[in-house]
Parts: structure tokens; sequence; C-alpha cells
């Protein structure tokens, strides 16, 4: 039974949670909302940093917070990644590790000391002061140090959000290899939709502290009733598996339900689980296959639904591909001119995929 | 000659100085640090309460409060009465009594630093180390006590100078008892009273070199702190 219940509710003055839901006891789960959507105000009270009104927290079976029971912060199994580091700066860096390993129970163990330090490649930082650091090398000690708690489930509260973009390039790789690395439930707050297309499995969509919408990573991107399939950026993340590699003219073919997409190569495995991105900018539709085009990907897609946008001039087409979804932002006049309806077969050519891991 | 003249000289107030400024400062820090960490948690209106009472010392003539602490610890007061029922004299004139009035004297010089330190370090390390888990009683000695290393010793430096520097409220509660209450102020004042002026001297001298040779070694030692060189820029590789 992996399962996390999730049942918030915090009333202030200026500000009131009420939140509920079910999560996969696997895997990343966003916490996706503006600021003020409460998001991270529910990863507090999760980790019990924070007191809420009511509280029910049930992780697979086991209940941390209900009517009865409250657990206090150092008594639940998590691992707390801060937005900023929140390194001690009284301890070096190996000390700052070793805080939270040596305070739990040697049989609890399951991730090594010399492990968690190499999987965020920190090893040559380990006599240093957090004030030595770089903001990224600060916030890579602090992911190790949660993850040598050997927590059940790991916070993350923003942790790229007060990096500059090269740092932030340097850790997303690390982010990613410990997903697929752990098996350790996360649960990752929030704002940017880059991060959480390239990490999230799952999402929830918080806004003005309730939840707006759960479900699959793609399922949830590509809801065209959602703000982020409303987005100027609005893409899908599909999920498929690298089948070939083509060494002449330097492609990856990832194979996902509805076709095999080609990609600029990446160094996988046939057989890895890969990710690609679909920009709906970046989809434009045909009647007819092409020809004599410089596109790549092109597929007979079917029509899901069309959509009016925020720009009165565009439409947003939701696209099925085999049981894939993905968006198409074309102009209402194109629209019209092709006789888009529902469920018709169209061809969609997709300028740019980007991979994604 | 000079050597002649120091060993000819009456140590025993120098001598009462530092134990009583000594053991002041060790049990104000003892109440002081408990103390301002639960006010660094406690809601604005309490905080504002506690900290004006602890400040009152710092505005009040030493005279004002030696006068009531007088009342206190004497014979008739509440204290002094205690201290008898137990089968000990009053407090007024004693040693004992210097203490309590040093520890009230010098309360808010001990205070301050403490709570201020406890306030810029925030919550923010207490709860990483909550979510490590460390109990309350863990953090506070492995996390907030190491952190706020410096403002405790800018306490431990104050209330010891501000002890030894002492004078109003000992003249008011101690009177001039040689080895029980005559400490180094007292002693100086004397001596100049007395036109005494080499002995005065000599006092007053090896009372500014300690002095220095003690807030030297505090600051330097504070200097070797990790915390000291959290200035330091941030080093990128």
């Amino acid at each position: 039974m992996t399962e996390i219940t999730v049942h918030y509710q915090v009333n202030r003055p200026e500000f009131h949670l009420n939140v509920k839901f079910t999560a996969n006891g696997t895997g990343v789960t966003a916490l996706f909302g503006q600021s003020g959507s409460g998001k991270t105000t529910l990863l507090r009270c999760i980790a019990g940093l924070e007191q809420a009104d009511e509280g029910i927290f049930i992780f697979n079976g086991e209940p941390w917070q209900n009517t009865d029971i409250n657990l206090p912060a150092h008594k639940r199994p998590i691992g707390y990644v801060f937005q900023e580091a929140n390194l001690f700066p009284h301890l070096s860096v190996e000390k700052n590790l070793q805080y939270g390993f040596k305070r739990r129970k040697a049989s609890e163990k399951s991730i090594g000391y010399d492990d968690a330090i190499h999987l965020v490649g920190i090893n040559s930082l380990l006599k240093r002061l957090p004030s030595q650091l770089s903001g990224g090398q600060r916030q890579r000690v602090a992911i190790a140090r949660a993850l040598l708690t050997n927590p059940q489930l790991l916070l993350m509260d923003e942790p790229l959000a007060s990096l500059d973009i090269q740092s932030k390039a340097e850790i997303l790789p690390y982010l990613e290899q410990l997903n697929q690395q752990l098996d350790i439930p996360v649960f990752y707050v929030s704002h940017s939709p880059d991060e959480v297309l390239r990490i999230a499995d799952d999402i929830v969509l918080l806004k003005d502290g309730h939840v707006e919408a759960t479900g699959h990573l793609n399922d949830v991107l590509t809801r065209t009733d959602l703000p982020l399939a409303k987005l100027e950026e609005a893409s899908a993340a599909v999920t498929g598996v690298v089948s070939k590699h083509n060494e002449e003219f330097h492609l990856t073919y990832v194979k996902i339900q509805g076709g095999t997409v080609a990609v600029s190569k990446l160094n996988l495995p046939i057989g890895h689980k890969a990710r690609i991105r679909i920009s709906a900018k970046d989809v434009s539709l045909a009647l007819t296959p092409a020809q004599n085009t410089s596109i790549t990907n092109a597929f007979p897609v079917k029509i899901a639904s069309i959509t009016p946008t925020v720009d009165p001039a565009k439409v947003l087409i939701k696209l099925d591909m085999g049981g894939d979804y993905f968006l198409s932002q074309i102009t209402k006049l194109s629209a019209h001119q092709l006789e888009l309806t529902v469920g018709k077969i169209v061809y969609a050519q997709i300028k740019s995929v980007a991979l994604m891991r | 000659m000079l050597l002649d003249f120091l060993t000819t000289l009456d140590t025993t107030p120098i001598v009462l100085s530092l134990k009583l400024a000594v053991i002041t400062t060790v049990l104000l820090l003892i109440i002081a640090t408990p103390l301002a960490w639960w006010l660094t948690g406690s809601s604005r209106r309490t905080k504002s309460i506690a900290t004006a009472v602890a400040t009152l010392p710092l505005v009040l003539p030493p005279s004002v409060l030696g006068f009531y602490l007088l009342l206190l610890l004497g014979t008739d007061g509440p204290l002094g009465q205690l201290s008898q029922f137990l089968g000990f004299t009053s407090l007024a004139f004693t040693f004992q009594g210097l203490v309590i009035a040093s520890i009230i004297y010098s309360f808010p010089f001990a205070l301050q630093p403490i709570q201020n330190a406890f306030e810029s370090m925030g919550r923010k390390p207490i709860e990483a180390a909550a979510t490590l888990g460390a109990s309350p009683w863990d953090r506070f000695f492995t996390v907030a006590l190491p952190i706020a290393r410096p403002g405790i010793l800018t306490a431990a430096v104050l209330s010891f100078a501000h002890t030894i520097g002492e004078f109003g409220v000992i003249l008011m509660i101690g009177g001039n008892i040689p080895g029980e209450t005559k400490v180094l102020s007292i002693a100086i004042y004397d001596h100049v009273e007395s036109i005494e002026y080499d002995q005065a001297h000599a006092l007053s001298l090896l009372m500014i070199v300690f002095s220095f040779v003690v807030l030297f070694l505090l600051y330097f030692l504070n200097s070797k702190s990790p915390l000291a060189t959290a200035k330091t820029p941030a080093h990128h590789d």
C-alpha cells in the first residue's frame, strides 16, 4: 500500500489553507502554485514545523498526524531541503552531514554515508565551512544531509529558487539522478514549470490555499481548463523509451505510444526511460502528411479538444497520439481554414522536441 | 623598589573583586541564557515586559538600586528574613549579598547580547536541526548555543567588567568590610580619600592591565570561531 493521505487546514487572519489529496507513495510529486498559494506552508505542516488547525497525514498506512497523534518534527522520518540550504554555519560540511546521520538508528540506515556524498559530488568539500561554498555547492550539501537522515519521505522546498541559472543547471542533473536511483517518495514545492516538467511524476496544483487539480504530470499539463496549459510556454511532457541511435546524423529515437520521435542524440542506453518535452508553440497542424519539409517529427493525431486562449487570435488544440497527449497553439484563422473539429485526424508537425532525461 | 612596594600592597580587595566578578558572571550566564532563549520564542508583549524589567538596572541610579536592595537583603527584608530563617545572617553587608546585588545590577549586560544573538540566529537553524532528528534540548545545546557563542562571550565580558567596576551599589549594601565586602573600587576610593595616591595608582594600574589581558584573550579566542570567518567572501571553484 503505497499511498500518502494529506489533509491540512490552517486558518490565519490573512491566509487560509484547506487542502486534501492523496499522493502516490513513490516518485516525485510536485506541489505547484504561485507564491501565496500555500505550498510552502503545506510542506512545513507535513514536516511538523508548522501547526495546522486540523491535520491528517497518513504515510503508507502509518499515521504521522491525525486527531490522536501528532509527531513532533524530529520524530517524523523525513528529509527536508530548505530553499536556502540552511546549513549550520558553525559546522564543517562533514559535521553538517553527520548531524542527521548520527541521530538515526543504525538499523534504519539504508543510504551509506559515502554513497550520499558521491551522489551529489561533494567529496572535495568535506572540510570546508558553509561560508566557503557557492550557492550550488551549499544546496548539494543540504540534499546529502537530508538524504543521510534516511528519510521515508523527502520534502524539498524550492531547492533551486534562490540559485542563479548556472547553479540550477549544476543541480538539476543530481536531482534527476537522485529520483532515479533512490526509492524515496519526494514532495517537491515549486513555482517553476520548467523544473516541474523535468523532475515531477505527479503534480498537485495549488491555488489560494486549495487544491485545484491533482494527477499524473502530463495529464495535468495538457488539461486545457487548467492554468498550466494556458501559459505562453505551455508544454507536454511525454514519457517513452530510447529505441535507437543514429550516429551519422547525431540523433536519438524515442518510442512513445503513437510513434517514434527523433531528438538530438543523448548518451542513454537503448531501452532507457526518456521524457520528451513538446512545446505547444512548436506544434503546427496540416491536413495531409507534409512533403518536402524540414520537419523530422510529423505524426497523425486525433484532435481531442479545441479551446480558446487568452489571446483572442489563437486557439489551443489538444492532440491525442495513441494515448499520449500534447498541445498545439495555432491561430484561430488556421483552425477555421483547416476546418478543425474534435475527433478529426490531422498531421502534427513538431518543430522541436527536447529530451529532458 | 617597585617589587618591595608591590609586596607590601594589600591585594585582598583585588582577589575579592575577581572572586565576585567570576561568581557573578557564571551565575548570570546560567540564568540569562535560558531566559534569553525563552524570550526569543515568546510573544512581543511578554518580551517587552521582561526586557523592560531586566533593563531597569541600566537606567536607575546605583543609589536607588542600592537602597531597595538594602531593604530587600537587610534584617527586615524578605530575602534577609529568608536567609535568617535558614540559619544564616541577614544578607546586607555580606559577600553573598554583594553577589545577589551584582547579578541584578549587571543583568541587562548579560541578557541583551545573548538575546540579540538568539534573535539574529532566527528559527531556521533550529528548524533544520529538528528535521534532522534533534530533540528540543539537543537543538539548544548543539545548534543554538554554539551559534550564539559570540553573543554569550560578549555577555560574559560585559558582566565581568561591569561587576569589577561596580561602586555605588556596593557602597550602599556592602559597606567597607575588609576581606568581606571591601572590593577593589572601594579600596581605591579609600586610598584616594586618605591621600595614599601610590597605593591608588598601583591598584588602578594593576586593574587596567588585568582587564586588558582578559578582554584581549576573550576577543582573540572568539575570532577563531568559524562564525567569525563567516564574513569572508564565499569561495568558488
